[in-house]
């Protein structure tokens, strides 16, 4: 599995440099991932990615835009608007978590 | 295997993706038939892919107020259905196969179609319902869901589908 140096310290990604491991995330890592990705954070934006890291720690897999909308309550218009085009991968990029799984 | 890089970043914003289009007939009213053109389709907008659903023929009961909620599964005529088909056309098979079905689907949490437009609203999705479909079924545009940006012809939607990728369901 290859490594990758973010914020000056070496972590595990897969092929696409999505981070592997769960512990070695941080929020000032997340905040470096988003520059990597043109995102600017906001508190809007930290509330999704924090739902994200929540989610995936009790339900063991990356929650669709379905999912953060319907549970995590942020509406998925918005959504597209904090990270435009691609929200459901880049969220998880930042999140440092694997892409989703499902299809909806 | 390791490999020590600088950092590796995805390539979200991929230019060769830009200006990509998908438009999708929906012509079958169906329970079965519906789910393939939404679940397609909120996937292209996922990837941030313009996206196009064109509702004609039986595919106009989708996002036909008085039909949209209850749209109907039936094993006639199915083999894939895995039940005898001499059965399948007693009285109740259909319901008892459309429940099952939706709670199927529901157990996948995918949401039932109403909700699913809404969701490929709302997430920039452009939904067309057919001129010659509205005017055979007699409907105007309050009998549609609020969502249908329009009623157009199907020149119109030839026109605005310029250079997308089509799929027939």
């Amino acid at each position: 599995m290859p490594t990758t140096t973010i914020n000056g310290r070496e972590v595990f990604v897969d092929d696409e440099g999505f981070m592997t491991e769960y512990d070695q995330w941080d929020e000032t890592m997340g905040a470096a991932l988003a520059t990597a990705i043109g995102v600017e954070m906001t508190d809007d934006h930290w509330k999704a990615i924090r739902f994200l890291r929540d989610d995936f720690k009790t339900q063991g897999e990356t929650p669709t835009i379905r999912r953060v909308s319907t549970v995590g309550g942020i509406d998925t218009k918005q959504l597209f608007v904090l990270f435009p085009k691609k929200p459901a991968k880049k969220m998880a990029y930042i999140a440092g978590l694997p892409k989703p799984h499902g299809c909806v | 295997m390791t490999a020590t890089q600088d950092m590796i970043v995805p390539s979200f914003d991929d230019e060769a993706s830009e200006g990509r289009k998908l438009a999708i007939i929906c012509s079958k009213g169906n329970l079965d038939m519906a789910y393939p053109g939404l679940i397609l389709g909120n996937a292209a907008l996922g990837e941030g892919v313009e996206l196009h659903l064109f509702f004609t023929f039986w595919g106009l009961d989708m996002i036909t107020k008085s039909h949209m909620e209850h749209l109907k599964f039936s094993p006639v005529g199915n083999t894939a259905a895995h039940m005898p088909q001499a059965l399948t056309p007693l009285p109740g098979m259909t319901t008892m196969a459309t429940k099952m079905m939706k709670k199927s689907i529901a157990g996948l949490d995918v949401p039932e179609v109403p909700e699913f437009l809404e969701l490929i609203k709302a997430s920039g999705g452009h939904m067309w319902a057919c001129r010659m479909s509205v005017d055979m079924n007699h409907l105007k545009k309050e009998d549609l869901w609020d969502g249908v940006d329009d009623i157009i012809n199907a020149s119109d939607f030839i026109e605005l589908t310029d250079g997308a990728q089509l799929l027939f369901i």
